[in-house]
């Protein structure tokens, strides 16, 4: 063995390594998209400091800002996914806590700071709420999670309704809406908030033993119990963190608008979660999961919506656009398909291997 | 008997797996008309030469030869249509399912409205009737049957596409003494019409009244072939643990130690029991004492070590541990009281497939610590060295997945999961089962030693052997209920508990 090829360098092992992660595609779509986007103007990347107030702008900007909410629904669903669960119900959650904290801003009618925290408070407090429901369903009564949250996916949006008696709901609060329009350290606050979230989250999830758990659950449920893992209560906590985080993301997605729409906030946001998750690499049948995976898919998800916009395609085809985009890369990431890839890989080295020794 | 041609013929096969020569240059050949017995320790290549044979592995190197011409399978299927089928250890039919069902599917009748039940069932019935099954109703469903009933159901299919090659992984391994005479009445007349047979089996009396042909493997290495009646048994065990059979003979007998029943139980339970799975029993476990529970399949012995970890919430009895008063309602109370229990269903209760063998070791610890409290990096890489250099375990690289060991190194692995709870009361339920000689007789020294350093152990095991080896003090179940217990002696025999098992069932 020569010496120049006994250790490969930093660089390349990284990228191997990378390469061996099922979210590389996405990876590979998002920075295509960027790419489309930058063929029809140049300086679709640029950012622009705003000198007066320090603020930054720019597509980039608007991409981090819209997939804050998701980002928020995706970490909670891939925490879901990975116990052999699913949760439909994260849409209406986002609705609920909309309508709850638009309608108590409206009916106090202050816009002050504490009229804003109270909001939150409540809209978290709901979400929290209907989300032990979906918990306790599952793990205590032993109902299916499809069908639980599918009620719930029901029954909030009816909630939400009855909140609201059915009108969209609006109110002004400035504090409110600093959540969504404001920016900190030239960054919008929502994608601050939700990098902090996912970044406490990771850390409860892999620095703790939860994850493990989590995944030990999702695996193999019986065998998780004989080893003495307790999977009423980490059933329940899962619920009750993904309805929260739909919650956050219900507060993100109407604070920008300050409206509730009862029947549009958080409508299909549950299709978004759950391709963020699979996209990220996490199977749907639970076990090993990858919360980086399902933020770089839920980033995704959102240059995707932006491109959409940016290229101007019409907005009655858009659900069929993102579909063929999301079908390539569920197809580049199956094992299958990568099974076929690694076979011509491995031809070609066998090959060259066989030409050296002969 | 034997004809000239083999029907496969295995040459120079290698398989390579990243880090592992799972195979290297093994040579071998099935003959019509012939039982096949492929031989060696976990891990030594058994299960991957099979693999191999019926395509679910790729050969790196070497030939297939199948009815005379070169073969290269693709996947089962692909063996199936040349007529190799596979009945696997863990019967993998649908439980959901009915008898006849479950022979045709795959094969159904069709007629000119879709399948046509009535035949499907009639063939059904004949391919039933050709395993001298006549008695199985086709309609019943599968879940209805036992276990062992099953398993002559599962070879039915395989038999259904007229295989001439049938290979049997295993197949007597969670089967009593009877039912092993009847899948060999199968086996001897399926032989008779001329289909090969490859049989694997850990139980060394089965593959001498069985087979006529041995091939033993060692470490992924063929090791030789032989007629069986040629080679004795010290020597096929030397073969394949490639060192002499005396060190096996050396294993300690419990029977010379001390009893330890005098002082006060450790673990005690008065009337435990459960509606349907077994009428109250007594129990004592005293420190440092070995009590087995021995029985036929079925007889209430995984039931009653299910109760004692609380695996099934027993619904009448008292228990007492270390002189307290307590209940013992679910795994999670009793690993807290210091209770472990090793369960007979490795794949389905054990082991959690898709994680490391570290993250597989420590979960029993971690889980009774709680979530909030993990392990650190040096607490987790002390219990992985510990326990997998004590218990043997190869290949000993902890982040490696623990589907991918070989069951026996499974096995090792779990009981290392439990140790490192560091019990005071170990259930361990068929731990032997399915594993080769040498790791049995590791496991039992293992059994020896823990008890010896003052562990209460119960001991279940399918073996009698194995039980009154161990064990100072025998439980004997029967149709799920106590019908006996014995102070293991000099005298006492796998024999005698038969003889209790058989007397009682007389006196009936």
């Amino acid at each position: 063995m020569t010496p120049s090829s006994s250790r490969p360098s930093a660089v390349v092992q990284f990228v191997t390594r990378l390469f061996h992660q099922p979210y590389v595609w996405a990876i590979v779509a998002l920075l295509l998209l960027l790419v489309v986007n930058l063929t029809k103007n140049p300086g679709y990347l640029g950012v622009s400091v705003n000198a007066a107030t320090g603020n930054l702008s720019g597509n980039v900007i608007d991409i981090l800002r819209a997939s804050a909410p998701i980002m928020m629904i995706a970490v909670g669903m891939t925490l879901v996914i990975a116990t052999r669960g699913i949760d439909l119900s994260v849409g209406s959650v986002m609705a609920v806590a909309g309508a709850v904290s638009m309608e108590f801003m409206q009916t106090t009618g202050t816009g002050s700071f504490g009229t804003a925290v109270v909001a939150v408070l409540l809209a978290l407090g709901i979400s929290a709420l209907l989300g032990t429901v979906n918990g306790i369903l599952v793990s205590i009564v032993g109902l299916q999670p499809f069908i639980t949250t599918l009620v719930m996916m029901l029954a909030g949006r009816g909630l939400a309704k009855v909140i609201t008696s059915g009108q969209n709901t609006s109110a002004t609060n400035e504090p409110f809406r600093w959540i969504a329009n404001g920016t900190v350290l030239g960054f919008p606050v929502v994608f601050v908030i939700a990098v902090l979230i996912v970044a406490v989250l990771a850390a409860l999830v892999r620095r703790t033993a939860l994850g493990l758990m989590i995944e030990a659950i999702g695996i193999n449920p019986k065998a998780a119990r004989m080893a003495g893992i307790r999977p009423v209560g980490i059933l329940i906590s899962v619920y009750i963190v993904s309805a929260l985080l739909a919650g956050i993301a219900g507060i993100f997605s109407t604070a920008s608008v300050m409206t509730v729409e009862v029947a549009k906030t958080g409508m299909t946001a549950e299709m978004d979660a759950i391709l963020a998750v699979v996209i990220g690499g996490t199977s749907l049948a639970g076990g090993k999961f990858s919360l980086t995976g399902s933020i770089i898919g839920a980033l995704l998800i959102a240059t995707l919506d932006k491109t959409i916009v940016y290229m101007s395609i019409p907005s009655s085809a858009t659900p069929a656009f993102k579909a063929v985009v999301i079908v390539i890369i569920c197809l580049l990431q199956s094992p299958r398909v990568r099974a076929l890839f690694s076979q011509r890989q491995a031809k070609v080295t066998r090959t060259r291997k066989e030409t050296v020794s002969a | 008997m034997t004809a000239t041609e083999p029907i496969v013929e295995m040459e120079n096969i290698s398989i390579e797996f990243p880090g592992v020569k799972a195979l290297q240059n093994v040579n071998f050949r099935l003959f019509p008309g012939e039982v096949h017995t492929l031989m060696g320790e976990n891990g030594a290549g058994k299960s991957t030469l099979i693999k191999a044979l019926t395509g679910v592995y790729k050969i790196d190197s070497g030939t297939i030869t199948v009815a005379g011409g070169p073969r290269r399978f693709t996947g089962t299927a692909d063996a199936q249509s040349a007529g190799i089928s596979t009945v696997y250890q863990e019967v993998n039919l649908c439980d959901n399912l009915t008898v006849g069902e479950n022979v045709m599917l795959g094969h159904e009748v069709r007629g000119p409205f879709g399948i046509n039940w009535r035949k499907t069932h009639v063939a059904a019935h004949a391919a039933l009737v050709r395993l001298g099954l006549g008695d199985l109703d086709p309609r019943q469903p599968l879940s209805s049957i036992s276990l062992a009933l099953q398993q002559l159901v599962a070879i039915s299919r395989a038999m259904v596409t007229d295989s001439k090659v049938l290979i049997l992984d295993e197949p007597t391994s969670s089967l009593d003494a009877n039912e092993v005479e009847g899948l060999f009445t199968v086996i001897r007349r399926l032989r008779d019409e001329g289909v090969a047979i490859l049989f694997v089996s850990h139980f060394l009396d089965q593959v001498y009244a069985i087979s006529d042909r041995l091939t033993v493997l060692r470490n992924g290495e063929f090791v030789g072939e032989h007629m069986t009646p040629e080679l004795s048994r010290g020597q096929l065990i030397s073969q394949m643990i490639g060192k002499d059979a005396d060190s096996l003979n050396a294993l300690g007998s419990n029977r010379g130690r001390a009893a330890h029943t005098t002082g006060a139980p450790f673990y005690s339970a008065k009337d435990l029991g459960r509606k349907g799975s077994l009428e109250p029993v007594d129990i004592d476990v005293h420190p440092g004492e070995v009590v087995g529970l021995a029985g036929l399949l079925g007889s209430g012995r995984t039931e009653l070590g299910r109760l004692i970890y609380g695996a099934d919430r027993p619904d009448s009895g008292q228990v007492t541990i270390g002189g307290t008063h307590t209940e013992v309602h679910s795994p999670v109370a009793a690993l807290s009281r210091k209770i472990a229990f090793s369960t007979e269903n490795r794949r389905d209760e054990g082991i959690i497939g898709d994680l490391t063998i570290r993250e597989n070791l420590i979960l029993a610890v971690q889980a009774r610590r709680g979530w909030a409290r993990p392990l650190s990096r040096r607490e987790q890489a002390e219990i992985c060295n510990k326990y997998l250099v004590e218990l043997n375990v190869r290949p000993a690289d902890p982040e490696r997945a623990i589907r991918n060991l070989s069951g026996g190194n499974q096995q090792k692995v779990l009981l290392g999961r439990w140790l490192a709870t560091h019990p005071e009361l170990l259930v361990l339920d068929e731990p032997t089962r399915g594993i080769d000689v040498g790791a049995k007789a590791e496991i039992q020294e293992t059994i020896a030693a823990l008890a010896e350093d003052g562990m209460s152990v119960v001991f279940i095991s399918s073996e009698l052997e194995e039980v009154v080896r161990l064990s100072e003090r025998i439980i004997v179940l029967k149709d799920h209920r106590k019908i006996g217990e014995i102070v293991n002696g000099p005298l006492v025999t796998a024999d005698t508990i038969v003889d209790i098992i058989a007397t009682e069932g007389s006196s009936e």
